[in-house]
């Protein structure tokens, strides 16, 4: 099918058709079908001359099985190691690969390593590599890739954004090109999970030693990148020689789209094959279009509202127990995010989730919170400000709003402060705020989800401004026990202490969105929001 | 020295206020590259890695220094490197400018084909049903918000007649006109609208003024042709505040339409100056700051002299 241009239906065959179908309702009679048509089709014409003169420009030819995607954020560099935005990490799943990916049910499974082999003590990790992976530059993928790949990511002046996941690599061993040892100098089971991403990514050691990593995306992924214009557009055409067989499709052009209703007129008129969708508002309209399809599924990040315990009179714990007693969470998600989201504990993915009714307060019990609120520091109640970024995520305001709301029941003031994004991490970072409406990243592993907040040496401590013996203690177990079903246990026990503390208020998950047109299958959406899955996508 | 002259030599001084303002201003907003980049994740840097990137990006100096840097550059016409796109920041600059000129010559078009006869119509039918129509149409155009025009614009066409024009992309006149037109049409009625609006109003009420004026009663008495008298003898009188506000208005265009750019998604110069502020690739928002503050300086300059052209009175008070 490659190369051979093709018309999509047209805006009168296509869509005018369906419309004027759907307007001549049932029991009208033939005859009348046909004068309701031509009347109806008159006055098409007539409205829109200039439309439908236009149109024989506006409908394009396309290559059969080439997908036309849109989003509305464009990626903002091609280095797999440095990069942390969203669409900047979906870009270059389809281009680089990792030793190992997670399934869309969170599953590790082969990626360039084909098997691999944690030791008894945990402290030796060892794979074998896919004979069949190939660089996008005719190179096979060795065991010296993977060593230069990860010595890069440990090496400070990379400034790699995973870096302090990798910490407990001591050494990497190669005894052939075609196995990997990793030698840890602590047990670390989430190790394995903290390699399926593309942060951990495995590029070519020639090109390290080029300086090209981040200019040219050579990978041994599904797709190479044929152009890129920032902000504008990506051409990636299949890679025939990848490792896991030919992709469905002969390749992806991704046009940004800055506003997302936007995407959703280009898809109605047939313009985009698939897309990324950020605001719930516009991905529920998306089930109301007869081509398109919604795909939802339920993701890692979490919305919270972070309270700041350095701050008075936040550093009370009853002052932060009362507004995790007062916040009515499912009413969050109803009113900020058009009921487009779940309740959610601090553990959001399904191998870990518990049922968050059992976790302290979690049923909005003003009466306690007004009891706690007069046990505390702050028996009349105070005023705060709490900061949140505009448009991102895109209900931020929404949620600031409910939550400030419901807070003014215990006689709480907050006083929105709606920032620039860039100016809210910021802040964020610095922990300059009284109170936060977030969107935090989630990780299919809560060791490298919350080890960076909540123990003493995270990262993130200045952040979270908090910390707990406790909580210190679980985290460290979780990360050297092995077992699947203690590490359940260890973490669940984390999840309940961690809410009773409220050091933040844990609110909901949301959706993650992607919509298709119906003659796109093939596709499976992921926690992660991977877009890997497009390597089995197929368009008619 | 001539009037030309004399506006030149304030363009250096000028666009050396404009350089300082804008190095200075982006710098003062809090967050950075690497925020910009890393976003929450810049938190898990250590200060090794937050150095490395400083330098990276080139603001790891102090910021006089990195001023000096930038500024030597411009006398041979480098703006810098464009840390997002990775390459030079006067050819991302030029790359996306026709698209931009395209756009504001084309709505400067539809609102004075459609403002100056409306304002017209409307100074000969004064109080009149037609005016008050005309009238109408103005303020509606002024007050409507061009997103609201051009969203509206986008629904109605996919879900009324499903087309839209070609988003994403531009395809260039002397490529393909017709695809181009259908590309930039409605955006150019977007911006037109609001635009024909104020020429509207502003050729209605030059319009009424000079019809009162003596000299077309002189002409009406001797026996002008009403039609004459309206476009050959007024119109031309009443023409200068329309050219001033043109050339303002067209000014303002060429620094980018940045509403209508995101609504239909046209990689045009103000989508790339609101790309670059949030993602703080310093030189690029600077040389397109400075490059549209050229624009404007030059549009300004051709309207003074279109002055001229339109009032010799000018021409001879200045002699």
């Amino acid at each position: 099918m490659n190369g051979t241009p093709h018309e999509l239906p047209g805006p009168q065959a296509g869509r005018g058709q369906e419309l004027r179908e759907r307007r001549l309702t049932g029991g009208t009679s033939q005859q009348g079908k046909h004068i309701m048509k031509w009347t109806h089709t008159k006055r098409l014409l007539a409205g829109l001359a200039l439309a439908t003169t236009l149109s024989t420009a506006i409908v394009l030819p396309v290559e059969a099985a080439s997908l036309r995607m849109a989003w509305a954020q464009d990626a903002t560099g091609l280095d797999p190691h440095k990069q942390t935005a969203f669409s900047s990490q979906r870009l270059l799943e389809l281009i680089y690969e990792p030793l190992v990916r997670l399934d869309p049910k969170l599953n590790v499974v082969p990626a360039i390593a084909s098997s691999w082999e944690f030791a008894a003590d945990a402290k030796t990790l060892t794979f074998k590599l896919d004979p069949k992976a190939k660089f996008t530059n005719g190179a096979a993928v060795t065991s010296a890739d993977v060593k230069a790949s990860f010595t890069r990511i440990l090496d400070e002046a990379t400034s790699a954004a995973a870096r302090s996941n990798f910490l407990s690599i001591e050494s990497i061993d190669t005894p052939d090109a075609g196995t990997v040892v990793f030698h840890l100098s602590k047990a670390d089971a989430p190790i394995l999970v903290a390699m399926a991403t593309i942060n951990a990514a495995i590029v070519p050691a020639s090109e390290i030693t080029a300086g090209t990593i981040g200019t040219k995306a050579i990978g041994s992924g599904p797709f190479k990148l044929d152009s890129w214009e920032p902000n504008a557009k990506e051409v990636l055409s299949a890679n025939a020689d990848w490792g896991g067989g030919k992709p469905g499709l002969d390749g992806i052009t991704i046009l940004v789209l800055p506003d997302e209703n936007a995407i959703l007129a280009s898809m109605r008129a047939g313009q985009t094959d698939f897309a990324l969708l950020n605001d719930p508002l516009v991905a529920t309209l998306v089930p109301g279009e007869a081509n398109m399809q919604l795909n939802r599924v339920p993701g890692l990040a979490y919305n919270v509202l972070q309270l700041n315990p350095s701050r008075k009179p936040m550093d009370d714990l009853k002052v932060r127990q009362a507004i995790s007693c007062a916040v009515n969470r499912q009413d969050v998600v109803d009113t900020a995010l058009a009921g487009e989201g779940a309740v959610t504990g601090p553990l959001t993915m399904p191998s870990f989730a518990e049922d968050p009714n059992g976790l302290f307060c979690y049923k909005q019990d003003v009466d306690k919170a007004k009891a706690l609120m007069k046990e505390s520091s702050s028996p009349d109640g105070f005023k705060a400000t709490v900061i949140a970024a505009t448009g991102e995520p895109p209900y931020a305001a929404n949620e600031a709003q409910v939550l400030q709301s419901q807070l003014a029941a215990i006689g709480i003031t907050l006083d929105i402060k709606m920032m620039e994004l860039n100016v809210y991490v910021d802040a964020w970072l610095a922990g300059d705020f009284d109170m936060a409406v977030a969107q935090n990243g989630g990780r299919p592993d809560p060791y490298p989800m919350y080890n960076r907040y909540f123990t003493k040496e995270g990262n993130l401590v200045k952040v979270s401004n908090f910390s707990d013996d406790e909580l210190d203690s679980l985290l460290k177990q979780g990360q050297a026990e092995t077992d699947p079903a203690k590490r359940v246990d260890i973490f669940h026990k984390f999840e309940q202490k961690l809410v009773e503390l409220s050091p933040w208020v844990w609110l909901s998950t949301s959706y993650s969105y992607s919509a298709q047109l119906k003659t796109v299958s093939g596709f499976e959406g992921s926690p992660t929001g991977t877009l890997f899955a497009l390597s089995k996508a197929t368009i008619q | 020295m001539s009037y030309v002259a004399q506006r030149l030599v304030t363009f250096p001084l000028i666009l050396f206020g404009v350089s300082v303002l804008v190095f200075v201003s982006i710098r003062l907003i809090p967050g950075d590259a690497i925020t910009a980049m890393l976003g929450t994740e810049a938190g898990l840097l250590t200060p090794v890695q937050r150095q490395a990137l400083a330098v990276y990006f080139g603001i790891d100096q102090p910021m006089w220094s990195q001023y000096l840097h930038w500024a030597g550059g411009l006398f041979s016409g480098d703006l810098g490197i464009s840390v997002t796109h990775g390459k030079a920041v006067l050819g991302v600059i030029l790359d996306r400018f026709p698209l931009t000129l395209e756009l504001a010559l084309l709505s400067m078009v539809i609102a004075l084909c459609v403002g100056i006869p409306l304002g017209v119509l409307a100074a000969t039918r004064s109080e009149r049903p037609s005016d008050l129509v005309v009238r109408l149409f103005a303020m509606l155009g002024q007050s409507t918000p061009s997103f609201v025009i051009g969203l509206l614009l986008i629904y109605v066409l996919s879900v009324v007649f499903g087309v839209v024009p070609p988003m994403g992309t531009f395809t260039p006149l002397n490529v393909d006109p017709l695809a181009n037109l259908s590309q930039l049409i409605f955006p150019a009625i977007t911006l037109g609208f609001a635009f024909a609006a104020s020429v509207t109003r502003i050729s209605r009420s030059a319009m009424l003024d000079v019809l009162g004026d003596d000299y077309i009663r002189t002409a009406r008495s001797k026996g002008a042709a009403p039609r004459s008298v309206v476009w050959a003898h007024a119109l031309p009188n009443a023409l200068i505040p329309v050219v001033t506000l043109s050339g303002v208005e067209f000014g303002y265009l060429l620094g980018g339409a940045v509403i209508v750019e995101q609504v239909f998604a046209l990689p045009g110069l103000g989508r790339l100056v609101l790309d670059a502020i949030s993602q703080r690739d310093y030189a690029l928002v600077q040389g397109s700051v400075l490059f549209i503050a050229m624009n404007f300086l030059i549009v300004n300059l051709i309207v003074d002299m279109l002055y001229v052209v339109l009032d010799p009175r000018i021409r001879l008070a200045s002699r």
